[in-house]
């Protein structure tokens, strides 16, 4: 009882703390703005152990953050084993292969307005539709091996860096391509001094949305049959084993591997796209 | 008008690929299966066909074309194999008055359905009140937003089978886990996207209604909130995609007993591809389906503000 009573003061003093910050003079510094957060996820945390060492919630519903690092800590050979299994094998691999066969349909689709009229709308259908669904199809083709997973990471990822790049290949404006017509640009020299410059933002744009969808991917694939390594398989099998500390490690690891993703990608596109408003000031 | 004739063709020359890709794919089981049957088959034996080419195999049994596309349990079904098998389990079973039939993809549809739109409702809802919350409350803004966008990069369907087991070890069952997944996924993006919409009015609109003198909450219901329905309906719809996907996902650790989802995996035990093939058309039908309702919903809504471009 105590713990929970413990529980609430931290809450209350980590909102106070954070109002005092969020309302007080400093709070368009760049430290507060990154502090506040972190106090956020710092009380959460505190309030989550408290709470499930308080209330004696027992593991199999919700371990505690230590239970968690304990797990995380202790079976890191494993875990990176199941990383480099469903990330590097699966998830990077199949996201570099989808994403240039899409970017290369594009150009393609780009040329030929004929092909963009028939394969947009198509493009655009077969974006929103539930794609993960074709992993035990792939599964069966390809194997349990990280080939079948790498399939189902191209099919997630090929639609929405199609979508994107082709929106992107068309947002130069006529004066624009006007100017590089009276320089007598070839259609490549226009296309890599104007139009992909002009298109990046777009591209980077589905290739950020990819990178979960690729993890998302090789995760679920795994699901449907895979060897016995991987963050899908582990998840899948911790969990009918009621060892929850270990699927929430492998949460943690899917989540750091999600947003590192994220953010090199994030970080590649503001070397490259500079230049851009959205990226200034 | 071009554009029908483009999708069309594109459609056409898909469709003709399939056709095609049913040759190689199934070659070696149809050789197989007619080899049993007393066929003459060139090469003899399914060891000796085992590394061949699968196109060389196409050519030298001309015979068997045919045959790969019915075959019963083929790596590849034809198209008109699901579409027969979509038919038997969906047009058929209403003709013959039931419906809701377990091997009817009706019923398995509407268990995948009633648990995305309760989940989709449920993300939405908490989804436009955080939002809220993070507009009018610096604090919240400040310490919530951030972590609602990294969660964003996150592969938050992991937690789906954590999810299931936990929620069924407290009793908890049926429809109310998945759709608890289908919400997890729906809310984020809502979050995002209102929180967006709600900021969308700019400096000389809110200058206007503070020159009206108009209170906080007159401001939110006269100009903010309308001014948000456009992101609004844009996030509604990647939310419904997402939450179809979680309630999917949500079926597959129960073991699958019913629901789109349970159809993926018992077709993948059990090596039935067409039935695969026909709830993964099921569910492309479902999605399109619902984000083709909602952009109606869209477009009457506003075109009734008089907000439609």
């Amino acid at each position: 009882m105590v713990m929970v009573i413990v529980a609430a003061l931290v809450w209350c003093g980590g909102w106070w703390l954070n109002a005092r910050l969020a309302n007080g003079p400093y709070a368009d510094r760049g430290a507060v703005r990154l502090l506040v957060p972190v106090i956020f996820g710092v009380t959460l945390l505190l309030v989550w152990q408290l709470l499930v060492q308080g209330l004696q919630v027992p593991m199999v519903i919700l371990p505690a953050p230590t239970d968690i690092a304990v797990a995380f800590a202790g079976n890191l050979s494993k875990l990176w084993a199941d990383f480099i299994q469903t990330f590097v094998k699966g998830a990077l691999s199949g996201y570099v292969m989808g994403c240039s066969a899409a970017f290369l349909m594009a150009i393609v689709m780009d040329r030929s307005d004929f092909l963009r009229r028939g394969l947009l709308p198509v493009g655009n259908f077969v974006a929103a539709l539930p794609i993960v669904g074709t992993a035990p199809i792939l599964v069966m083709w390809f194997g349990f091996d990280w080939h079948s997973k790498a399939a189902v990471v191209v099919v997630m990822v090929f639609f929405p860096v199609l979508v994107n790049t082709v929106a992107g290949l068309r947002e130069t404006s006529a004066m624009q391509r006007d100017l590089m017509q009276t320089y007598a640009a070839s259609y490549w020299q226009s296309f890599f001094k104007l139009r992909l410059p002009a298109a990046l933002p777009f591209v980077f744009n589905g290739l950020k949305i990819s990178t979960t969808l690729a993890l998302v991917g090789a995760i679920v694939a795994e699901f449907f049959g895979s060897p016995t390594v991987g963050m899908g398989f582990r998840i899948s099998t911790s969990v009918g084993k009621l060892s929850l500390d270990m699927v929430w490690a492998e949460i943690v690891v899917a989540a750091l591997a999600g947003s590192l993703f994220y953010g090199a990608v994030a970080m590649v596109e503001k070397m490259l796209t500079f230049w851009h408003p959205s990226q200034r000031g | 008008m071009k554009t029908m004739v483009a999708v069309l063709t594109v459609l056409t020359v898909i469709i003709a690929f399939w056709y095609a890709a049913c040759l190689p794919m199934n070659i070696k089981g149809v050789l197989t299966q007619a080899e049993r049957a007393g066929a003459e088959v060139v090469p003899v034996g399914a060891k000796e066909r085992r590394d061949l080419g699968a196109i060389g195999l196409v050519l030298g049994n001309q015979f068997a074309i045919a045959a790969t596309w019915s075959q019963d349990r083929p790596r590849l079904p034809a198209p008109h194999q699901v579409a027969v098998e979509l038919w038997k389990t969906t047009g058929a079973m209403v003709l013959k008055g039931k419906p809701m039939s377990k091997r009817s993809l009706i019923f398995h549809g509407w268990v995948t359905l009633s648990a995305t739109l309760l989940g989709f409702a449920m993300g939405t809802g908490l989804g436009i009140l955080l939002a809220v919350g993070i507009v009018h409350s610096k604090v919240m803004d400040m310490s919530v937003m951030p972590w609602a966008i990294v969660s964003q990069t996150i592969p938050i369907i992991a937690l789906a089978p954590m999810i299931i087991v936990v929620l069924y070890s407290v009793g908890v069952q049926g429809i109310l886990p998945k759709a608890i997944i289908s919400a997890y996924l729906s809310f984020f993006p809502v979050v995002v996207g209102m929180v967006k919409g709600l900021r969308s009015p700019d400096a000389m609109q809110l200058d206007l209604l503070r020159t009206y003198n108009a209170s906080a909450n007159q401001g939110f219901w006269a100009l903010r909130l309308p001014a948000s329905m456009p992101y609004l309906f844009t996030s509604l719809k990647i939310g419904i995609a997402a939450s179809l996907v979680g309630a999917i996902v949500g079926e597959l650790p129960t073991g699958a007993v019913a629901g789109l989802g349970a159809r993926l995996l018992g077709g993948s035990y059990y090596g039935q591809t067409v039935q695969i093939w026909s709830a993964l058309f099921a569910a492309a039908i479902l999605a399109a389906c619902l984000v083709a309702l909602l952009g109606v919903i869209e477009r009457v809504v506003l075109k009734r503000m008089g907000m439609s471009a």
